[in-house]
C-alpha cells in the first residue's frame, strides 16, 4: 500500500494532462450540456439593470480585452449585445485595448444582422482609443473631441444616433468587457466616481475576485465573472446553446477531475508523511 | 483556394504545435514560439503606427483638410527623446518623457485611486452593517471581522501574541480562504482558455477533413 501511495505521490503529470484533456473533449464531442440555474447573482443583477433600461437609452459597450480572453469574454459581448437590441437601446461601441475594436464589431454586427438592427441608427463602433484612464476623463467633458470620427471614418456629426450624445453623462450605463487594464476599473474611477456614471462590465475568471469589492460598495451595478457569468448571461437571455452554456459542461467535468486529483494527492501526501516519508 | 480553411489550418498546427510541449520540449513547439513572438512583435509594430501615431499625432500635425499645427511638434519630440534611450549618450533625455507620463500618471490618478480604492471601500465595509436582515448582516459581520483581523495580520510593530495573535490567525484563515477562491477562479479561467482551443480543434477545424479528402461534409 506505502508503494501504491509513493507512486501516486510521483504520477507523471503527463497522465494528468491527458485526463484533464479528456475530461473537456468528451462533453464536447457529445454536445453534453449541464443545466445552468441563476441564482441572485452579480450576473442577475447586470441582467435586471439591463432589462429595467428605458426603451432608447443609450449604453456605452466598452471592448476592453483581445483574442486571448475570446472564450471568455466574446460570448459575454455577444450575449448583452443581443439583451441591449432586443430591449431596443442604442448601442456605441468602444475599444480601451486595440484588437477590442474589430472583436466588438463582430459582436454587434453579427447581432445586428441576426436583429435587423442598422449601423449609425441603432448601433455605432467608435474604435480604439489610447490612453486608458486619462482618455476616459476627457470622454467626460466631450466625446465629439476623442472621436471625431467612428471606427469607419464617418465623423460623429454625421451620425444620426449621436445627435444627442456628448459627454459620458448622455449614458444611462457603460459596460466595460475586460481583461485587465486599462479595462473595469479605470471606467468605475474615471467614469463612475467622477461623473456618476452607472458602471457594469464582465471580466476573465482570474480578475474577478478582484472587482467583487465594487459590487459590494455599490460602485458597479453588476459582474459577470468569466465563463460562469458569460453562460448565466447568455442563459438569462435565452441563449440555448450559446457558446458559454455549452462550455459549462466540459469546465464542470474538468474541475470534477481537478478537484479528485486534490484529494488523491492530498491522500497520497498525508499517507506518505504518517510513514515518515515525506516531512 | 479557400483562405477560410487555410487559416483554420494554420491556427490548428500552430495551436498543436504549443500544446506538444506538454509531452516534451521539441523543435514544433520551439517553431510555433519563435513564430508567435516575431509576428506579435511585428503586429503590434504596425498596428501602434496605423491605430495610434497615425490618427493621434500625425493627422492632428498634418490635417487631411491641410495645414501644419507646429504644437503636435512637441510630443513628436518627446517621442523621440524616450528612443533616445538607444544611445547611452542621449540616454537621459528619455527621463524627460518618463517624467511627464509618471506626473501626469500620478496626478490624475491620486485623487481618483484614494477616492475609488480606499475611501469608498472604507465607507463601504464600515456601513454594511447598518442594512439588510439577518443574513446581510451576518454577511457584513464576516466581513467587518475579516478586514480587521487581515489588517491585524500584517501590522508588525506589536508582537503576534495574546488577542493580537489571535486576531492575527483569524486573518490568516480569512486570507487563505480568499487566496483559494482566488486560485479556483483562476483554474476556471485557464479552463476557460482550454475549452475555447478544444471548441476550435473539434468543431471547426476536424470538420474540415472530410471536406478536404473529398468526403462531403
Amino acid at each position: 500500500m506505502a508503494d501504491f501511495y509513493e507512486k501516486l505521490g510521483n504520477l507523471d503529470r503527463r497522465i494528468i494532462f491527458v485526463l484533464i484533456a479528456l475530461s473537456v473533449m468528451i462533453p464536447i464531442i457529445f454536445n453534453m450540456v449541464f443545466p445552468n440555474p441563476v441564482g441572485a447573482e452579480p450576473s442577475r443583477d447586470m441582467f435586471d439593470y439591463v432589462d429595467a433600461l428605458p426603451e432608447g437609452s443609450n449604453v456605452l459597450l466598452s471592448f476592453d480585452y483581445d483574442p486571448s480572453t475570446m472564450p471568455e469574454l466574446q460570448p459575454m459581448a455577444e450575449a448583452i449585445v443581443l439583451h441591449l437590441f432586443q430591449k431596443n437601446i442604442n448601442v456605441v461601441g468602444m475599444a480601451l485595448w486595440p484588437q477590442g475594436a474589430s472583436l466588438g464589431q463582430d459582436a454587434m454586427s453579427s447581432m445586428a444582422d441576426s436583429l435587423g438592427k442598422v449601423q449609425f441608427e441603432d448601433w455605432v463602433n467608435l474604435g480604439y482609443k489610447t490612453g486608458g484612464g486619462v482618455m476616459i476623463v476627457r470622454l467626460g467633458s466631450s466625446m465629439s473631441a476623442v472621436f471625431p470620427t467612428d471606427r469607419d471614418n464617418v465623423p460623429w456629426f454625421e451620425i444620426p444616433m449621436l445627435r444627442g450624445i456628448s459627454t459620458l453623462e448622455s449614458f444611462s450605463l457603460i459596460i466595460s468587457l475586460s481583461a485587465g487594464d486599462p479595462g473595469i476599473i479605470a471606467w468605475v474611477m474615471m467614469a463612475g466616481d467622477r461623473f456618476g456614471v452607472p458602471i457594469g462590465g464582465g471580466c476573465t475568471a482570474v480578475s474577478a475576485p478582484t472587482l467583487y469589492t465594487y459590487l459590494q460598495t455599490g460602485q458597479m451595478v453588476g459582474l459577470l465573472g468569466g465563463l460562469k457569468g458569460a453562460a448565466d448571461y447568455e442563459t438569462l437571455v435565452g441563449i440555448v446553446d450559446g457558446q458559454a452554456v455549452r462550455g459549462m459542461a466540459p469546465q464542470s467535468v474538468a474541475h470534477v477531475v481537478i478537484m479528485l486529483f486534490i484529494i488523491i494527492g492530498n491522500v497520497a501526501y498525508f499517507s506518505q508523511r504518517k510513514k515518515g516519508g515525506v516531512k | 483556394m479557400n483562405w477560410e480553411i487555410l487559416g483554420i489550418w494554420l491556427g490548428a498546427m500552430v495551436t498543436l504545435c504549443l500544446y506538444s510541449f506538454l509531452y516534451r520540449d521539441n523543435p514544433f513547439y520551439k517553431f510555433a514560439e519563435h513564430l508567435f513572438v516575431g509576428m506579435s512583435a511585428g503586429y503590434w509594430v504596425i498596428y501602434n503606427i496605423e491605430n495610434v501615431l497615425i490618427p493621434n499625432w500625425w493627422q492632428n500635425m498634418v490635417p487631411p483638410e491641410g495645414g501644419f499645427n507646429w504644437i503636435w511638434l512637441i510630443p513628436g519630440v518627446f517621442a523621440l527623446f524616450m528612443i533616445a534611450r538607444i544611445i547611452p549618450k542621449t540616454a537621459g533625455l528619455s527621463r524627460l518623457s518618463l517624467g511627464m507620463i509618471v506626473g501626469v500618471g500620478a496626478g490624475l490618478n491620486m485623487v481618483s485611486f484614494f477616492q475609488t480604492n480606499a475611501l469608498a471601500q472604507v465607507k463601504g465595509t464600515i456601513f454594511s452593517v447598518a442594512s439588510g436582515g439577518v443574513w446581510s448582516i451576518f454577511s457584513s459581520l464576516v466581513l467587518v471581522v475579516g478586514v480587521v483581523s487581515g489588517l491585524v495580520y500584517f501590522f508588525f510593530s506589536k508582537a503576534h501574541t495574546g488577542v493580537v495573535g489571535r486576531t492575527a490567525n483569524v486573518g490568516i484563515t480569512i486570507l487563505m480562504v480568499a487566496f483559494g477562491a482566488s486560485f479556483g477562479y483562476t483554474i476556471m479561467a485557464r479552463l476557460s482558455l482550454l475549452i475555447g482551443r478544444f471548441q476550435f480543434l473539434l468543431e471547426d477545424w476536424l470538420p474540415t477533413i472530410p471536406r478536404l479528402l473529398g468526403l462531403g461534409g
